[in-house]
C-alpha cells in the first residue's frame, strides 16, 4: 500500500495544469450504415473470406462443402446450426482443444478495418474464437458501421466481462517479415454477411 | 566497466553489410505500408492531433484517472497492485505465482517486463517462463533481448531462425521456410498454452471510465494464454490510462496503421471482469514514469503507444539495429525514455540520431521526439555525462567559431594540411574518413575570395 500512496503523490506533484479533452464529434461519418463493399474488400485484404448468404441454411450448405462436417468437432452456441454443430456445455475451456470449427454470431462489424465485435453475451466461453483451428463469424448486413467511432458509440456503456474485435485469421510475420496465416489462433476466418 | 555505447554496438551490426541492407530496406518497406494506409484516411492528421490531446489531458489529470481506474477495476472483480519500481513489480509477480504454487508462466508481449528484466528475475527464483509471441520466443531461444518493440527478431535472418528451431524444436536441419517454422512454433506453444496455469500479458490501453484493459495482438497469443489460465497477470505502466471507452476509437484507428500498415490488429481484446473461478491481477508500475512526468521538456514522451513507427522510419535505427540501443525500447522513442531511467548508462542514446525529424512526423501521438533528443543532449552535457573528448572538442569549436581571427586561422591551417599533408587527417585513426573522401580543397576561403572579387568589380 506504501507504493500506491507514493506513486499517487508523485503523480499529483508532477502532473501539469489540467488541459482540455478534445471533442470527437467531427470524426463521425454522416451515415450510420457502413459500406458492405468496403468491409468485404478490407477484410479479404487481411486474409479472411467474406460471403453473403440469405439465411443460416445457405451458410450451412456452404460450410458442408468447405469442411468435413461429421468427421471433425464443430462447436456453436447458435440453435439454428444444430444440424452441423454442437453447443459447448463443459466448464473447462481446455476441453475445447480439439475444436476444428467454431461458428459464432457477432454484434456488428466495422467497414474501415474489417473487424467484427463480439462480447461474452454471444460467446460464453472466451477462448472459443481463439482455440479453434478455423473460425466462422456471422454479421447481419444492417449491422455494419463505417468506422471505430460509430463502433464505440454502438458499444456505449455495455456491461461485459470480455469483448473483442476480430479482424481476420491469426497471423504473424515475425520470421523474415513473411506473412503466415495461422499463428496461435485460427488458421482461417470466414465471415458470413446475412 | 563501461558498457559499449551505441556507436560501438552499431559497428558490430554493420560488419554484416548484407544484413544491414535487408534490415534497412525491410523497415523502410513497413514505413511505406504505414504511409499508404494512413493516406487512405482523410482525417489522419486530425486523428493524430486528437490522440495527442487525449494523452496530454490524461497526463494532466493522471492522479484522478488512476484512482478512477482502480475503483472501477476493483468493482469488476480485478485485483490492483502498485509497484514503485522494477524490483517491486517483479516481486509482486513472483508472490502471486508462489501463493498459487505455480512455477510455470506463459507470457505475451510486454515491453514493461523487458524494462523490469522480469524473465531473468523469475528464472533466478526457479520459475519457468515461456514467451509466446513468435518473435519473442525466437529471441528467447537465442538468449537475446528483442531488438524492436513490434518486430522482436527483425535482426535475425530466416536461416538463423531455422537453425535455432532445428536445435530447440526439432525442425529439419537447413529448412528455413517461414510457413514450416511458424507451424512448428504453433504446435510447441499450443501445448504451452494448454498446460500453463498462469498467464502474463502487457496492456495497450486501460480505461478509467470502465476499469477494463485492452490488449492488441495479431497472433492471438495473449488471448490463448489468458483465457486458458487460472490467473491472468497484466503489467502496465501508469501512463497507459485513457479516460473513456470512446477514446479507444482514436487509438485503435492509429495504432496498427502506424505500426505495420494494417487497418487494425487481428485481435483487440477488452478484459473487464475475470472468468468465473479465475483471477485477473493488474500491476500499475511507476519505475521512473512520475519523474519523467515532472520533466516539462520530456513529459510528452509518456504519450507513447509503442507502435514502433519512429524506429521504422529512423535512418540511424534502420542501419544500426535495435541492439545497439542497449535498452528495452530502442530507436528514437527509446532514446528519450532511457536517459530518464539512468542518465549515465544511456547518455549515448540521444546522440544516436541525425535529428532529421522523421520520427516526429510519423508519431501517431505527435511526440516531438527529435526536439527532445536535442534537449536531452544539452541536459547530458550539463550534467557531465558526455565523453570529455567530445566536450573539449565542442568547447574548442565554440571558441573558434566565436572569434573571427581564430576562425580564419583554423580555416587556413585546414586547407594547407589537406593540400600538403592529407595523411595527417586521412588515416585509419580518424573515423570520419572510414567511409568518406573529402572534396578537393579550395585555393582560398569564401571570405578571401569575396574580398578579392569585390575589390576587382
Amino acid at each position: 500500500m506504501m507504493s500506491r500512496e507514493q506513486i499517487l503523490h508523485a503523480v499529483k506533484m508532477n502532473q501539469p495544469e489540467e488541459l482540455a479533452l478534445p471533442n470527437l464529434d467531427s470524426f463521425f461519418e454522416n451515415q450510420t450504415q457502413g459500406d458492405i463493399a468496403e468491409f468485404t474488400s478490407v477484410l479479404q485484404g487481411i486474409g479472411a473470406l467474406v460471403l453473403q448468404v440469405r439465411n443460416h441454411q445457405e451458410m450451412i450448405n456452404t460450410l458442408k462443402a468447405q469442411f468435413k462436417i461429421g468427421e471433425v468437432r464443430v462447436v456453436s452456441p447458435l440453435e439454428s446450426l444444430r444440424e452441423i454443430a454442437e453447443p459447448f456445455i463443459g466448464d473447462d475451456p481446455h476441453q475445447l482443444a480439439n475444436a476444428e470449427l467454431v461458428i459464432l454470431p457477432s454484434h456488428f462489424a466495422v467497414a474501415e478495418n474489417g473487424a467484427c465485435w463480439l462480447s461474452d453475451a454471444l460467446c460464453s466461453e472466451r477462448v472459443l474464437p481463439f482455440i479453434t483451428q478455423h473460425l466462422v463469424l456471422t454479421v447481419n448486413k444492417e449491422d455494419i458501421v463505417p468506422t471505430m467511432h460509430e463502433a464505440y458509440a454502438r458499444i456505449g456503456k455495455a456491461d461485459y466481462g470480455f469483448g473483442t474485435f476480430i479482424a481476420g485469421p491469426s497471423k504473424t510475420a515475425d520470421i523474415a517479415q513473411s506473412l503466415v496465416l495461422g499463428a496461435h489462433g485460427p488458421r482461417s476466418l470466414i465471415v458470413f454477411i446475412i | 566497466m563501461k558498457v559499449a555505447d551505441h556507436a560501438q554496438r552499431a559497428d558490430i551490426f554493420n560488419q554484416d553489410e548484407k544484413r544491414v541492407d535487408w534490415h534497412d530496406e525491410t523497415l523502410w518497406w513497413i514505413r511505406q505500408k504505414r504511409d499508404k494506409i494512413a493516406h487512405q484516411i482523410p482525417q489522419w492528421e486530425e486523428l493524430r492531433e486528437a490522440a495527442s490531446s487525449i494523452k496530454a489531458h490524461t497526463l494532466s489529470n493522471l492522479h484522478n484517472y488512476l484512482i478512477e481506474f482502480e475503483k472501477h477495476a476493483e468493482q469488476n472483480g480485478i485485483k490492483i497492485h502498485w509497484a514503485a519500481d522494477a524490483k517491486e513489480h517483479n516481486q509482486i509477480v513472483h508472490q502471486l505465482l508462489q501463493k498459487n504454487n505455480i512455477n510455470q508462466l506463459v507470457k505475451s508481449k510486454s515491453m514493461l517486463t523487458e524494462e523490469c528484466h522480469l524473465n531473468e528475475y523469475l528464472q533466478e527464483q526457479g520459475i519457468d517462463v515461456i514467451d509466446s509471441d513468435l518473435g519473442e520466443r525466437i529471441v528467447q531461444l537465442a538468449k537475446e533481448p528483442p531488438s524492436h518493440i513490434v518486430l522482436p527478431c527483425i535482426h535475425k535472418t530466416k536461416e538463423e531462425i531455422g537453425e535455432l528451431f532445428h536445435e530447440h524444436l526439432g525442425t529439419p536441419k537447413g529448412n528455413s521456410d517461414p510457413q514450416l517454422l511458424t507451424e512448428a512454433a504453433r504446435i510447441h506453444l499450443r501445448d504451452t498454452f494448454l498446460t500453463r496455469k498462469a498467464a502474463l500479458t502487457g496492456v495497450n490501453f486501460a480505461i478509467a471510465e470502465t476499469g477494463e484493459i485492452v490488449i492488441c495482438t495479431n497472433e492471438g497469443n495473449a488471448d490463448m494464454g489468458a483465457h486458458l489460465a487460472d490467473i491472468h497477470i497484466a503489467s502496465m505502466g501508469i501512463e497507459k490510462i485513457i479516460p473513456k471507452r470512446e477514446h479507444l476509437a482514436v487509438f485503435l484507428r492509429l495504432l496498427a496503421r502506424s505500426a505495420t500498415g494494417q487497418p487494425i490488429t487481428t485481435y483487440s481484446s477488452h478484459f473487464s471482469k475475470p472468468r468465473a473461478g479465475t483471477e485477473i491481477h493488474i500491476i500499475l508500475v511507476d519505475n521512473g514514469r512520475t519523474r519523467q512526468l515532472g520533466r516539462e521538456d520530456f513529459r510528452s514522451s509518456l504519450k507513447c503507444i509503442r507502435c514502433g513507427a519512429c524506429m521504422n522510419t529512423c535512418p540511424v535505427y534502420r542501419r544500426s539495429g535495435g541492439h545497439s540501443y542497449h535498452n528495452a525500447v530502442a530507436g528514437p522513442i527509446g532514446s528519450i525514455l532511457a536517459p530518464n531511467l539512468d542518465m549515465k548508462d544511456f547518455a549515448d542514446l540521444p546522440f544516436a540520431s541525425t535529428l532529421c525529424g522523421s520520427c516526429t512526423n510519423v508519431c501517431p501521438v505527435k511526440i516531438d521526439i527529435h526536439e527532445q533528443l536535442y534537449k536531452w543532449r544539452q541536459v547530458l552535457v550539463k550534467e557531465g555525462h558526455v565523453d570529455p573528448k567530445k566536450a573539449i572538442a565542442m568547447q574548442v569549436m565554440a571558441k573558434t567559431l566565436a572569434s573571427p581571427t581564430l576562425y580564419h586561422l583554423a580555416g587556413k591551417a585546414a586547407r594547407i594540411t589537406l593540400k600538403y599533408a592529407p595523411f595527417v587527417v586521412n588515416n585509419k585513426f580518424n573515423a570520419w574518413y572510414l567511409q568518406r573522401e573529402m572534396p578537393e580543397v579550395p585555393k582560398s576561403s569564401f571570405g578571401e575570395w569575396y574580398q578579392q572579387n569585390r575589390k576587382d568589380s
